[in-house]
């Protein structure tokens, strides 16, 4: 195997790895934090791929931090990089767990873990809303009226009526599979005129 | 046992589309009804765990219940048995992806998808700083349940990251520090 191939088989072992370790809470904290790392730090691909990624991840079965694993890991380095990147998710919460579940009583007992994690929150919070912030302004940059009302309508379906992920992501495929259409027809007629 | 269980989590790596909340009927499904290896008392400790440490509530209830039933290889099959079929199948959906990206009408497509994409992070967010100012989802959040020191902690988070450029680990493993300090003095 080439240095470089090494090279980057490290970094995704090193980048999943912390990521993994440090992401409290679900699926969609992880993609933050992947897209902070992977599309700002260290710039492997642009903003509208990682997006993909994330839809991808979604709506196919398991775990999300595991499938956007999965991708990325393919994406750098075929198979055997998304086996690396996978291992580097999985591995973190397989041994922090199977050392608490040996003393899980204390652990859920004790305070100060209680606090922190508490507080930590506040944090994710931060670190959510700013890869948000960057990412609406860039939906917004577009300047069209059907991808700001797509996600002004989902922001608010899911956070006001817990309309599930799974419908949001359906019906958006549904309504850009009606867009390709609805530009395959115009062409035509442009065509035949 | 060990096949038992593995192909048990093979179940639920396979059914449980849409993140970690959606896995957990399943695992208890698997574990409690169908294994009967574990209460349910047991099981809702596993959760509260499994929410509260790192990593996919999946791969964490997977860990807890391999390590208890049979050990580390429990929780090693366990796990393997969990992300086997995402594995699989996300590879397959990423050789598509990859292959097929570049044609205009998959692009038409995935542009209308990326704005929602957008929202369903947005909306993770939200209800991740609901909890952290109020403990609680939006009928918990009135002034009585306002949490000052987490607000603060999140203004001061989201200054690092913008003004700052500080990186994403740090701000959150240090807006755990500071917070914990600051509830012990209080």
């Amino acid at each position: 195997m080439h240095n470089k191939d090494k090279g980057i088989l490290w970094k995704l072992f090193k980048a999943t790895f912390m990521l993994s370790a440090f992401t409290f809470g679900g699926g969609f904290v992880i993609v933050s934090l992947m897209k902070k790392k992977f599309v700002e730090e260290l710039q492997w691909f642009d903003e509208e791929e990682m997006l993909d990624i994330t839809a991808i991840a979604q709506s196919s079965p398991g775990p999300i931090p595991i499938n956007a694993s999965v991708i990325i890991g393919y994406r750098m380095h075929g198979v055997l990089g998304a086996l690396v990147a996978v291992f580097g998710t999985a591995l973190p919460p397989m041994v922090i767990i199977s050392v608490i579940s040996v003393f899980y009583r204390q652990f859920r007992e004790n305070e100060i873990i209680a606090t922190a994690l508490q507080v930590m929150r506040a944090g994710v919070a931060a670190v959510i809303f700013d890869v948000v912030l960057r990412l609406a302004k860039n939906v917004i940059a577009t300047r069209r009226v059907l991808y700001i009302s797509v996600m002004a309508i989902a922001f608010v379906l899911t956070v006001f009526m817990n309309v599930s992920a799974m419908v949001i992501v359906l019906s958006c495929l549904a309504i850009g599979v009606a867009e390709m259409l609805i530009g395959l027809r115009a062409q035509k007629v442009e065509g035949e005129v | 046992m060990l096949l038992k269980l593995f192909f048990s989590f093979i179940q639920v790596g396979l059914f449980s589309v849409g993140g970690g909340y959606a896995a957990i009927p399943l695992i208890q499904d698997q574990i409690v009804n169908n294994l009967q290896v574990m209460t349910l008392a047991e099981f809702t400790d596993l959760i509260t765990i499994a929410e509260m440490t790192p990593g996919p509530i999946s791969i964490n209830s997977a860990t807890f219940v391999g390590t208890r039933l049979a050990g580390v290889p429990g929780a090693i099959i366990c796990t393997l048995g969990c992300v086997l079929p995402a594995f699989c199948i996300c590879l397959g959906l990423a050789y598509l992806y990859y292959k097929y990206r570049k044609f205009t009408g998959v692009q038409t497509v995935l542009s209308a998808l990326r704005p929602a994409v957008v929202a369903l992070i947005a909306s993770a967010g939200t209800s991740i700083l609901l909890l952290a100012l109020f403990n609680g989802g939006f009928a918990q959040a009135t002034p009585a349940n306002f949490r000052i020191i987490e607000f603060g902690l999140f203004c001061a988070g989201l200054i690092c990251l913008r003004r700052f450029k500080m990186n994403a680990i740090s701000v959150i493993f240090g807006s755990g520090v500071i917070g914990t300090l600051l509830y012990m003095v209080i």
